[in-house]
C-alpha cells in the first residue's frame, strides 16, 4: 500500500449528501476481477451522459459538462470535498479503488459511512472528517478560488488552507501509524499468530461445533 | 459493574487481543464468500504466497451474478462473459484453496445471506464476515456479524481474524405488537425514516422490545440485514427460543451432546438487564403502518396513507436539497399520495425477503388474483435453490404463475442488477430489495422499497396500496 505522510493537491467540491457507493462506482464495473483501472469510470452515471459498459473506452463517451470532475478548474484534483454520510450503500471497495485510480489521496468530510472511511485507509486513501461548519466555510473558498489546494499532514493530524487557517482532524493511531508506514496489515497480524493459535486452541475446547464442520 | 450489552459478550467471547493502540484483534468464526468482492482477495493471497488460516471456517457460493433463468446450463449459462469470468474465478479459487463451494448448479447455492443460516453455517454466537454490508443479517441469530471490504476478506482469509475498534451500543426498542400486514421490512423500514441512514453510524444495534420478539427467524433477518442502511455495520437480536427452534436440525449445526453444550451457552446471549447503551431508540409498534421508499435514500420513506413530501416544509437546507434532488429523479411531485405512484415493474426477492416466509406471505396476497396489465413485469426470486425446492412443495410457484408472475432461479438478481434482470430509465418498481440508490436496479431506475407482501398488492393493482385493505 502507498503511504501517505504529507499531501497538498487541488480541491474538487462533491455537493451532495449520502453519496453512496452505488453512484461512486456503478455495478457493472465490479465485475472486474482486478484491483485497478476503475478511475475512469469513477462516478460514471454522473459523469457521463450514456450507459457505461465495463471494458469500455470511456475517452470517446459524452460527457456530462456540469458534472464537477469534468469541469477544467478541477481535473488534476487530488481532494475530494463532501457532504455528509460519504460512502454510504455497499462494502465495495471499489469504491476507494476508483477514487484513489482517479487521482484522489484525501477526502474531507463531515461523516462517513463506517465500512467506507474503513476501506479507504486499505487503499492509501484519507477519509478526514471536519465539523459540518468548516466543511461549508471550505466549500465556499473552493467555490471562490480557482486552483483552490488544501495541504494536509497526517502526522500533525491537520489540514491547512491557502491563507494559512489550519484544522485538527482526528483518526486512530493504528490507521494512522499504517497508513503513515504503508504498512500491510496482514503482516501486522501476523505477528501475533501465537495469540490467534492460543485463542483458537481455547475456543475449539469451549465450542468445538464451529469447528471442522460442513457435512 | 454495570451489566454486559450482546454486543458486548459477542465482543469479549471473540477479543484475541486488545492492542495499545486503541484497535484490537477479533476472531472470526465464519467466512462467507462470493464472486464480486473476493477476486482480489484470493489473488492477494497468492501474491503474498500466503495460505488460508482456516479453511472449514469459508463457505462460498456465486449470487449477485448468476442468471436467473436457463440455470440447466450451469456457468456456461451466463451470458454475459464478464459476469462469466467472476464466477469462474471464484470456481477456481475455491478448487485451489480447498474451500467449500455451493456451485451454480448446486441446490444449495443462493444468495449468501439467506443460505448461511438455512445450513446452520451461521449459528448463535459465532462471528461472521462476508465482503458484503448486508452481512449483518446474520446478526439476526445473536451473532457478530460485519460486512466487510475486500482488503478485509484477504485479511480474514490470512488470519482468521480482524482489526476492529469497539463500536458503541445502541438499543432500538420496538414495543407492543404489530398489526396484521405490517412485517419486518415495514418495521426497519419505520426505524430508518426516524433514525436516518446515518443514524447508527459507528454504533452496534441491537434490536430488542415485544414487536420484535414476536417476530419469526426471517422477520427478524429483514430487520438485521437493513441495518446498514441505517448506518450500522452490525445489527444484533437477542437469542431466544424461536432462534433455537430454528437452528435445530441444520447440516451445519451442532449435534448430540453438542447440541446441548450449544444452546446452554447460547441462553446467555442476551443483555443483562442492568446492562447500559449509549442509546436508545423507541418506537411504538403499533403505530407502524406499511412503509413505501419515495426518494432515493432508504430513509425517504412514508406510510402506505401518507404523501410525497415538499421540499418547501424542510428546515434543513441539504436535506431539502436532498429532497429536490430525490423528486426530481424519481420523477414525482410534492404532496402526491403514495397510492397514486404508477408502477412499471415488481421485484420480489433479494437477501432482504426472498425467504420462504416472504414468499408466503407474498403468495397469500397474489392467490386468486392477476397482475395488473398496467405492469410489464413482476417476477419472484426465491433466495436459494433449497426455498425455491420449499415453495414448489407448498405449491407457492402455481400461484405466482397462475397470477402472472414469473417465477425465477435464485440469486441476487434485480436488488443491484448486475445481471440481465434490470429496470429500464425511468421505470418505477416496488421491491422487496434495500437500496432505493440512484441507478441501483439499471440505469435511471427507480426503486420503491417495500415488504412482500405490499410489492405482492402492488403487482396485483398496479399502484401502491395498503395491502391490509385486499386481505382483510
Ligand atoms: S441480494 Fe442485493 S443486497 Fe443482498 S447480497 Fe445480493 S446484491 Fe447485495
Amino acid at each position: 500500500m502507498r503511504a501517505l505522510k504529507q499531501h497538498q493537491g487541488v480541491v474538487a467540491p462533491m455537493d451532495r449528501s449520502n453519496v453512496d457507493t452505488d453512484m461512486i462506482i456503478p455495478k457493472q464495473f465490479l465485475k472486474s476481477i482486478k484491483r485497478t483501472g476503475f478511475g475512469p469510470n469513477l462516478f460514471d452515471e454522473l459523469r457521463y451522459m450514456d450507459e457505461g459498459k465495463p471494458d469500455q473506452d470511456c475517452s470517446t463517451r459524452p460527457i456530462n459538462p456540469d458534472f464537477v470532475l469534468n469541469q477544467d478548474r478541477y481535473k488534476n484534483a487530488s481532494v475530494l470535498l463532501a457532504r455528509r454520510n460519504f460512502g454510504c450503500g455497499s462494502s465495495r471497495e471499489h469504491a476507494p479503488w476508483a477514487l484513489e485510480d482517479f487521482g484522489f489521496r484525501v477526502i474531507v468530510a463531515p461523516s462517513f459511512a463506517d465500512i467506507f472511511y474503513n476501506n479507504c485507509f486499505k487503499n492509501g486513501l484519507l477519509p478526514i472528517v471536519l465539523p459540518e461548519d468548516v466543511v461549508g466555510q471550505l466549500f465556499r473558498e473552493v467555490e471562490q478560488s480557482e486552483g483552490y489546494q488544501l495541504a494536509v499532514d497526517l502526522e500533525a493530524r491537520t489540514v491547512t488552507t491557502p491563507s494559512g487557517e489550519t484544522f485538527t482532524f482526528e483518526v486512530d493511531d493504528f490507521r494512522r501509524h499504517c497508513l503513515l508506514n504503508g504498512l500491510d496489515d496482514i503482516g501486522v497480524t501476523l505477528e501475533d499468530a501465537e495469540v490467534i493459535r492460543s485463542y483458537e486452541e481455547s475456543r475449539r475446547r469451549t465450542a468445538p461445533w464451529l469447528f471442522g464442520a460442513g457435512s | 459493574m454495570a451489566g454486559k450489552t450482546l454486543y458486548d459478550k459477542l465482543w469479549d467471547d471473540h477479543l484475541v487481543k486488545q492492542r495499545d493502540d486503541g484497535s484490537a484483534l477479533i476472531y472470526i468464526d465464519r467466512q462467507l464468500l462470493h464472486e464480486v468482492t473476493s477476486p482480489q482477495a484470493f489473488e492477494g493471497l497468492r501474491l503474498a504466497g500466503r495460505k488460508p488460516w482456516r479453511i472449514d471456517a469459508n463457505i462460498a457460493t456465486p449470487d449477485h451474478n448468476v442468471p436467473t433463468t436457463d440455470r440447466d446450463r450451469g456457468v456456461e449459462g451466463i451470458v454475459d462473459p464478464v459476469s462469466r469470468i467472476q464466477v469462474e474465478t471464484l470456481d477456481k479459487n475455491c478448487d485451489e484453496f480447498g474451500i467449500l463451494e455451493f456451485k451454480i448448479k448446486d441446490q444449495r447455492q443462493g444468495i449468501v445471506h439467506v443460505i448461511g443460516p438455512e445450513q446452520g453455517a451461521t449459528l448463535p454466537g459465532m462471528s461472521i464476515v462476508c465482503g458484503d454490508s448486508h452481512t449483518s443479517t446474520h446478526g439476526a441469530f445473536g451473532c457478530l456479524a460485519h460486512g466487510i471490504g475486500t482488503s478485509e476478506v484477504e485479511h480474514v482469509l490470512a488470519t482468521q481474524c480482524l482489526v476492529q475498534q469497539k463500536m458503541k451500543n445502541m438499543l432500538v426498542k420496538v414495543n407492543g405488537k404489530l398489526d396484521p400486514g405490517v412485517t419486518g421490512k415495514d418495521v426497519v423500514l419505520a426505524i430508518i425514516g426516524k433514525i436516518g441512514t446515518a443514524g447508527g453510524t459507528g454504533y452496534a444495534i441491537e434490536f430488542g422490545g415485544e414487536a420484535i420478539q414476536g417476530l419469526s427467524m426471517e422477520g427478524r433477518m429483514t430487520i438485521c440485514n437493513m441495518s446498514i442502511e441505517a448506518g450500522a455495520r452490525v445489527g444484533m437480536v437477542a437469542v431466544d427460543d424461536t432462534t433455537i427452534d430454528y437452528v435445530r436440525n441444520r447440516p451445519f449445526g451442532p449435534k448430540g451432546d453438542q447440541w446441548d453444550a450449544a444452546v446452554n451457552y447460547w441462553r446467555t446471549l442476551h443483555s443483562d438487564s442492568d446492562a447500559t447503551f449509549d442509546k436508545v431508540v423507541e418506537l411504538d409498534g403499533s403505530e407502524i403502518q406499511p412503509q413505501v421508499s419515495w426518494g432515493t435514500s432508504p430513509e425517504m420513506v412514508v406510510g402506505i396513507d401518507g404523501r410525497v413530501p415538499d421540499p418547501e416544509q424542510e428546515a434543513d437546507p441539504i436535506k431539502r436539497e436532498g429532497i429536490v434532488r430525490a423528486l426530481k429523479y424519481m420523477g414525482l411531485q410534492p404532496n402526491m399520495a403514495i397510492t397514486d405512484i404508477k408502477l412499471d415493474r415488481v421485484f420480489i426477492g433479494s437477501c432482504t425477503n426472498s425467504r420462504i416466509e416472504d414468499l408466503r406471505e407474498a403468495a397469500a396476497v397474489v392467490k386468486g388474483r392477476k397482475v395488473s396489465p398496467i405492469l410489464k413485469q413482476a417476477m419472484v426470486v426465491p433466495g436459494s435453490g433449497l426455498v425455491k425446492a420449499q415453495a414448489e412443495q407448498e405449491g407457492l410457484d402455481k400461484i405466482f404463475i397462475e397470477a402472472g408472475l414469473e417465477w425465477r432461479d435464485p440469486g441476487c438478481s434485480m436488488c443491484l442488477a448486475m445481471n440481465a434482470d434490470k429496470l429500464g430509465q425511468g421505470e418505477h418498481c416496488a421491491s422487496t430489495s434495500n437500496r432505493n440508490f440512484e441507478g441501483r436496479q439499471g440505469f435511471g431506475g427507480r426503486t420503491h422499497l417495500v415488504s412482500p407482501a405490499m410489492a405482492a398488492a402492488a403487482a396485483v393493482t398496479g399502484h401502491f396500496v395498503d395491502v391490509r385493505e385486499l386481505t382483510n
